[in-house]
């Protein structure tokens, strides 16, 4: 059931748009905000809320990459492997996280703490490497230092 | 030298509040263009002043304005977006100047608000720039509390409601009729122009979308005219650029220059050259999506039209600089592989080439190449060329894999001959 609480923040975003379908992807957003990522059942629920079919509304949310149709860890690391971050020492990094977190790119680690996921270029070319973790920038990230920088976030 | 873009620019990192902006001379364009010039009169002047659009295609700004209806008896709401959802490989412009002054934006999509009697404006967020969105809020709420956004700005009975809309991802979302579609809540995938969208734009609605640099040129053209902001270049198009350099030089980083800067200029002078130890091989000088400049194009200007000549774009303007011990075929798999991932998959010589343009050059990257691997990949290069596909990213894709063809086609044969990367 999507709740009251969820209901109303999606029926505030309506006031800009003309029709409730055009709403989905802010809605999509508020129902991620609330459960950490979009189920299956939420799926269902926001269709049959905004008057869609659960495969036109899924077509969009598969689309969109913010948008996370698996459930995710509590931090999710967004690492760059766009061409500046590459050339400056992706590899190696992800290499290191990968071996820190015991888990390949798109998994979440057994403690259910991280969830590692690719992002394309991150806009911070004149530091690359970077990766963010949640809404958090790691600029000039270096392999052996990437450990302290996880660690900060296991409070 | 004039750097009217980043002047006001804290050294702290922090934002300037709407006091500093307005202290040091902000939204007396504002009031300026609704006291004492029509709608019309910006857009001439706008056009006069040869601004050319700041997110890669260059298309002259006040003539984009120029298509827009006009008069008692056009659609309405008209829609004025700013594209701010950077997510070029290699573009870090838009971010600076959206952390660095947000109402340099706000300021600028006022007025063209105004010249084309928009109704409402969307600056267009990629989800990323956090730290901007934050910024953007607060300078939102600042300029609505001082009556530049809203009902009746600064009495002129001119209104204007601006959002700021944070998109779900997807770097289709910069091509500008895919952001009309997300806007929209569909999926990205692009429409076919024309109509353009200044005449069917947004819910059908006449819409200008232009990229958070060319705005932020506006409000320093209302405030000195279209001969200062000339003045400021090195070639016939106006103004300064915000060029960026990536890569293994020695000062990575972003600078305000004159538009027509050279490209040895911002390699040598300003990035520090390439580091010790390491040789400069090619630069793309505007983002993923342009042609390889070498050695011997270092004194081309950094214009529109000079790149052009020289067989690139100046696109973004922000440099990824290719050193000799960075192997050719890797950086350009890399490029491959993210036009490949973010097809929207709507048409198909992008949704099929793409991905198999990818994987030809995994192979040839990890010494699995054939000789025929050449052929198909010239043959992407035309089948996915201009004209071949609905929108841009294709074609984009191609210019960097031509251009390596071209100039690295020893490289790419030596990966197939001798079966390995020789630069593991």
């Amino acid at each position: 059931m999507l709740t009251e609480e969820i209901k109303h923040e999606i029926e505030i975003e309506m006031h800009h748009y003309p029709r409730k379908q055009a709403v989905c992807i802010e809605a999509l957003k508020v129902i991620q905000r609330h459960r950490g990522w979009v189920s299956d059942e939420s799926i269902r629920e926001l269709a049959e809320f905004l008057e869609m079919t659960p495969d036109e509304l899924d077509s969009v949310a598969t689309f969109y990459s913010k948008i996370l149709r698996r459930p995710v860890g509590t931090h999710v690391i967004w690492i760059c492997d766009s061409v500046s971050c590459w050339i400056m020492g992706y590899d190696s990094l992800r290499e290191r996280l990968t071996q820190l977190l015991g888990t390949k790119l798109g998994e979440t680690s057994s403690d259910g703490h991280f969830t590692l996921l690719p992002n394309v270029c991150l806009g911070a070319c004149d530091h690359a490497p970077v990766l963010m973790i949640g809404d958090d920038l790691h600029q000039d990230v270096e392999a052996d230092k990437i450990e302290a920088i996880l660690n900060r976030y296991k409070e | 030298m004039e750097r009217p873009l980043t002047r006001n620019f804290r050294s702290d990192g922090e934002a300037p509040s709407l006091k500093e902006y307005e202290h040091a001379g902000g939204y007396e364009a504002v009031r300026r263009v609704l006291r004492e010039l029509t709608p019309q009169a910006v857009t001439t002047l706008v056009k006069d002043s040869n601004l050319k659009g700041r997110g890669g295609a260059g298309f002259p700004t006040g003539l984009k304005w120029s298509f827009v209806p006009m008069g008692d008896d056009v659609p309405h709401p008209k829609y004025l977006i700013a594209n701010a959802d950077e997510m070029e490989p290699g573009a870090f412009k838009d971010r600076l100047l959206l952390e660095g002054d947000p109402h340099q934006l706000i300021e600028g999509m006022i007025v063209a608000s105004y010249a084309i009697q928009a109704d409402v404006a969307f600056i267009f967020l990629r989800w990323a720039y956090r730290v901007a969105a934050e910024r953007l809020e607060h300078a939102l709420a600042e300029a609505y509390a001082n009556n530049y956004l809203g009902r009746n700005i600064c009495g002129s009975g001119y209104s204007l409601e601006m959002y700021l809309h944070v998109s779900a991802g997807r770097y289709m979302c910069g091509e500008e009729t895919a952001l009309l579609n997300a806007l929209e809540g569909k999926r990205a995938t692009p429409r076919s122009k024309p109509p353009f969208p200044a005449v069917s734009g947004l819910w059908g609605k006449p819409t200008i979308v232009n990229n958070v640099e060319t705005f932020c040129n506006v409000p320093h053209i209302v405030n000195h005219g279209a001969e200062w902001f000339k003045s400021l270049s090195h070639t016939a198009e106006g103004g300064t650029k915000i060029y960026g350099v990536s890569g293994k030089v020695k000062h990575p980083g972003a600078w305000e220059l004159p538009l027509g800067t050279t490209v040895r200029e911002l390699l040598e002078e300003h990035a520090g050259g390439v580091r010790d130890g390491l040789k400069f091989r090619a630069a793309i000088p505007g983002g993923a999506s342009t042609e390889f400049l070498l050695e011997k194009h270092l004194d081309v200007k950094m214009d529109f039209e000079s790149v052009q000549k020289a067989g690139s774009r100046l696109g973004t303007g922000t440099m990824i600089v290719m050193d000799d011990q960075t192997c050719p075929v890797g950086l350009v798999h890399n490029l491959e592989r993210f036009f490949a991932q973010e097809s929207c998959g709507w048409c198909t010589p992008c949704r099929e080439g793409l991905p198999w343009t990818a994987k030809i050059l995994h192979a040839i990257e990890g010494g699995a190449g054939q000789p025929i691997d050449m052929q198909r990949l010239m043959l992407h290069t035309k089948f996915l060329g201009p004209g071949h596909t609905f929108c841009a990213l294709a074609p984009g894709a191609m210019e960097p894999l031509q251009s390596a063809l071209h100039y690295f086609r020893e490289d790419f044969e030596r990966h197939i001959r001798e079966k390995r990367c020789p630069w593991k």
